[in-house]
């Protein structure tokens, strides 16, 4: 089968901007997001950039972003569709939507899409889940490639390069395929000015949760934001011997004399 | 009701991650079974029943789970829910790729990178790089985690005489779609980043491949694991896995030496609780001075082989 003119779907989240340093809510409910720079998420902006790559490749001919979100999330929206995505869908959803909604919620675009490769990040900066693109895969019932670093389409099947504790892992699966990305698979370009005008012009639509007949999932309820444990700033020391001997009286650990390997 | 844990193993040996999701397992106070999916794992299997703790291993021995895929194991894993309350995985890449896999065919969220278990249904996840720590109830009639291997410790009991029953699953093996190609092993006589005492992690200021031997000679005297900054993995001087943050490995080693590492909140997350920091940096203002217990401003190049020459 011919390679060309694949359909695909990126997810993309928006999420606190990844140089801020999130603060918890006096009351403790959530952390506190009001006034806080946002952003598409890090891992999906690589998601993007992958297929735009693969657009330009002459592999894929059409890439849907979808952003399930508040109104708000259309921001990411058209970053994406500045980027060189061709067309954007918000599904509107006012409260945080668990990996396993958004996973539901993919499936049941890929019911009117058929895209042939799905593309998500590995993770969200913010709730560090690492969960969704596996999810998706597993109710298309599809392979899927998490936190890749390399991806060749050919022939109707993904080879992909996996970053797994050890090392790297290669290997190739049928088309349709789920993909999370790594850090390593590129580096997103910025949007050029008259790209982001014509961006305003790409269609975006819109959905509803209901639209979609889903109902969202309550198995998980956060009961409670707290700060971690805050680390004090150390003793400054002058010279790698007072370093030495300081290691040697307070560190818990071995620290080998002179002479004697560890 | 029982836990099930599934075990990550190289075949011959459970890994200390498994161990560590087992003592986190006893804390759920519940009998607790072991999958091991493998090839050639009697073995292992029989290693395994000797664990205290472990009240049934089941085993399914396969040739094509000699390198098994979330394909294959999930839907196997997802069958057997209605037997288990809890079913747990190491937040390894073994781990995150198959727990979500599990759950969605369960038709439940999982819960990853637990910290601590308050309860069989509360628990404590960071959120935010670690910036923040949610407590979250779960309802899910089968309850599927993964335990970040950092917050636990492996039990210490001795092996009991006492064995646990092996038993064979028998199962037809799930047509997989996914063929392995190749695997590239970063191969390293250094201990392994998420169970060692000490660490040295070298940062961008390394500067190259070769210099990295500046922190091999120093890790190597302290008997240490080495691990790298994102800057410095993605310059190509180190290899991927040993990429310590956020979005890599979590460890909490008794003591971190961070060498030319500026300290980002995602390179923090990954080792702001190991017991004590020290950092050497040329920059006085570099922010890891701000969570570490010992600093030295100074050249990485003077300091570290000072220091290797007087250990
Ligand atoms: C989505 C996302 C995920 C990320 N995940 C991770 C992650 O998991 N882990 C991670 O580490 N990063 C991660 N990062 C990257 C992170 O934000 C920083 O960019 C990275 O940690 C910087 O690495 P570094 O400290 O080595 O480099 P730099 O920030 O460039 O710091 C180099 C330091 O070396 C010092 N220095 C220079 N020369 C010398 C010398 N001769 N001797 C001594 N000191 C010297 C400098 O003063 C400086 O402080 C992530 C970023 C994003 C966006
Ligand atoms: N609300 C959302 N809208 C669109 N995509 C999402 C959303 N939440 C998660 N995703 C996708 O799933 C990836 C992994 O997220 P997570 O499983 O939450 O860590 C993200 O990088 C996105 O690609």
């Amino acid at each position: 089968m011919n390679t060309n003119h694949l359909k695909a779907i990126v997810a993309i989240k928006r999420v606190i901007d990844y140089n801020v340093k999130v603060r918890v809510k006096a009351d403790l409910s959530d952390v506190d997001l009001s006034n806080t720079k946002m952003s598409m998420n890090p891992f999906c902006e690589i998601a993007v950039e992958e297929a735009v790559r693969l657009k330009e490749a002459g592999i894929v001919d059409d890439i849907l972003v979808v952003s399930i979100g508040p109104k708000n999330c259309q921001e990411q929206i058209r970053s994406a569709l500045a980027l060189g995505a061709d067309r954007g869908l918000q599904v509107e959803c006012d409260v945080s939507a668990s990996p396993l909604d958004v996973a539901r919620i993919l499936q049941k675009i890929q019911q009117e899409e058929g895209a042939d490769i799905f593309l998500l990040g590995k993770q969200s900066i913010d709730t560090d889940n690492n969960q969704t693109g596996q999810m998706l895969a597993a109710l298309l019932d599809c392979p899927q490639a998490t936190c890749a670093s390399r991806i060749q389409i050919e022939q109707n099947k993904a080879i992909v390069t996996r970053e797994v504790d050890g090392g790297l892992l290669t290997v190739e699966m049928p088309l349709p395929v789920v993909i999370t990305t790594d850090l390593r698979l590129n580096e997103p370009r910025f949007a050029a000015l008259p790209k982001i005008m014509q961006a305003k012009r790409k269609p975006l639509a819109v959905k509803t949760l209901a639209d979609l007949d889903i109902k969202l999932t309550t198995d998980i309820e956060l009961i409670s934001v707290s700060s971690p444990a805050h680390r004090q700033a150390g003793i400054m020391l002058n010279s790698v011997d007072e370093l030495i001997s300081t290691l040697r009286s307070d560190a818990q650990v071995q620290i080998p004399k002179h002479g004697e390997e560890a | 009701m029982k836990t099930l844990i599934i075990a990550e193993h190289n075949q011959h040996a459970l890994k200390a991650a498994t161990l560590v999701t087992l003592g986190a397992a006893q804390q759920l106070g519940q009998p607790i079974d072991l999958l091991i999916a493998g090839h050639e794992i009697s073995e292992l299997s029989q290693d395994a029943a000797t664990i205290a703790g472990i009240d049934r291993v089941l085993t399914w021995d396969h040739a094509m789970l000699a390198i098994p895929f979330s394909e294959t194991l999930a839907p196997v894993i997802a069958n057997l829910r209605s037997q288990y309350s809890h079913i747990l995985l190491a937040s390894s890449s073994f781990g995150k790729d198959l727990a979500p896999r599990i759950a969605a065919l369960c038709g439940v969220n999982a819960l990853s990178d637990v910290i601590e278990i308050i309860s069989p249904n509360q628990y404590k996840r960071p959120i935010y790089a670690g910036n923040a720590i949610a407590t979250v109830k779960n309802s899910a009639s089968c309850q599927i985690l993964t335990i970040r291997t950092s917050a636990f410790s492996a039990p210490t009991h001795e092996p009991t005489a006492s064995l646990a029953q092996v038993h064979a699953l028998s199962v037809e093996l799930p047509h997989s779609p996914v063929r392995f190609v190749k695997q590239t092993l970063s191969e390293s006589s250094r201990p392994e980043l998420n169970s060692a005492e000490i660490i040295v992690s070298g940062g961008r200021a390394v500067g190259s491949e070769a210099n990295f031997s500046v922190i091999y000679d120093l890790a190597d005297k302290l008997g240490a694991a080495v691990g790298a900054s994102r800057a410095a993995v993605d310059a190509g001087y180190i290899a991927n896995d040993l990429q310590v943050g956020q979005t890599g490995q979590v460890v909490a080693p008794s003591l971190y030496l961070a060498v030319g590492i500026s300290g980002a909140i995602q390179h923090l997350a990954g080792m702001k609780d190991s017991k004590v920091i020290v950092a050497i940096n040329n920059d006085p203002e570099a922010p890891i001075f701000s969570v570490a217990d010992y600093g030295l401003v100074a050249d990485l190049f003077d300091a570290i082989p000072a220091m290797t020459a007087r250990l």
